[in-house]
């Protein structure tokens, strides 16, 4: 790897570094706060889906943000509060029925988060969201 | 103290997750966050019973695990392969996901005694 390269992955990791334990350490003090409850890490979902898809679709629109603030916010923080793995124990761990209601309820709401973050961005730069590109996100 | 566990696992996880990303990076599919949901999901189901230690649990299922699968970055894909026009890919992303990272999940159960 060129020096270069191991520069620029090397901000970019400390940047990550840094969002991700955040991201982590506040969706652990969510979770703390409600008591564990299972419609927790739905809504721990859904609100950050809605805040990548804020940074993600202003990069579209007037990237008014750096690369480096969607690092930290972005693949750092967001993607870290929001989790899959755990998403997937609450639905072992439920009944049937209600797993059911659970994963179905938790794709909606991080597809509606991130398709209402779409119409923020796109109210706040009057339209001018460029289409998604292959490979895009 | 649960604040630096958690934070070390956290850190941990979202960089691993975006070197696995730079690894996987330059295909229309997503295949970087379904490879993180599937290997987070493992190790979760793996150090959910084989693992008995509070401060390590605090480090690799809520830290780390959580932090190394993402739901946000999962749901934009699906709805930009949506937005593409590739809406047979998006429900496969979707219903791939969750499919591989349950049996992850439940597969872990079974090999850790």
């Amino acid at each position: 790897m060129r020096r270069r390269q191991l520069v620029r992955h090397g901000k970019a990791v400390v940047l990550i570094a840094i969002g991700g334990a955040l991201g982590a350490t506040l969706r652990h003090a969510v979770g703390a706060a409600a008591g564990g409850a299972l419609f927790v890490t739905l809504t721990v979902n859904a609100v950050g889906s809605f805040g990548l898809g804020l940074l993600l679709f202003d990069a579209r629109a007037d990237d008014v943000l750096s690369k480096r603030s969607r690092y930290v916010l972005g693949t750092g923080f967001f993607a870290s509060f929001t989790t899959y793995s755990t998403f997937v124990a609450d639905v072992l761990q439920t009944a049937p029925g209600l797993a059911v209601l659970y994963v179905v309820a938790s794709y909606a709401a991080g597809f509606g988060g991130v398709i209402a973050s779409r119409t923020v961005v796109s109210a706040a730069s009057g339209g001018g969201i460029r289409p998604p590109t292959s490979g895009d996100g | 103290m649960e604040v630096l566990l958690v934070s070390i696992g956290g850190a941990a996880g979202a960089t691993l997750r975006y070197l696995v990303g730079q690894l996987v990076d330059g295909t229309s599919f997503p295949w970087a966050t379904l490879v993180v949901n599937a290997l987070g999901s493992f190790v979760l189901g793996a150090v959910t019973v084989g693992v008995s230690d509070a401060d390590a649990l605090l480090i690799v299922s809520v830290g780390f695990c959580g932090a190394f699968t993402t739901f946000s970055s999962f749901s934009f894909q699906t709805v930009s392969l949506w937005d593409r026009g590739e809406k047979r890919t998006a429900v496969l992303n979707a219903v791939g996901n969750l499919v591989v990272s349950l049996v992850a999940f439940a597969a872990a159960w079974q090999l850790v005694p």
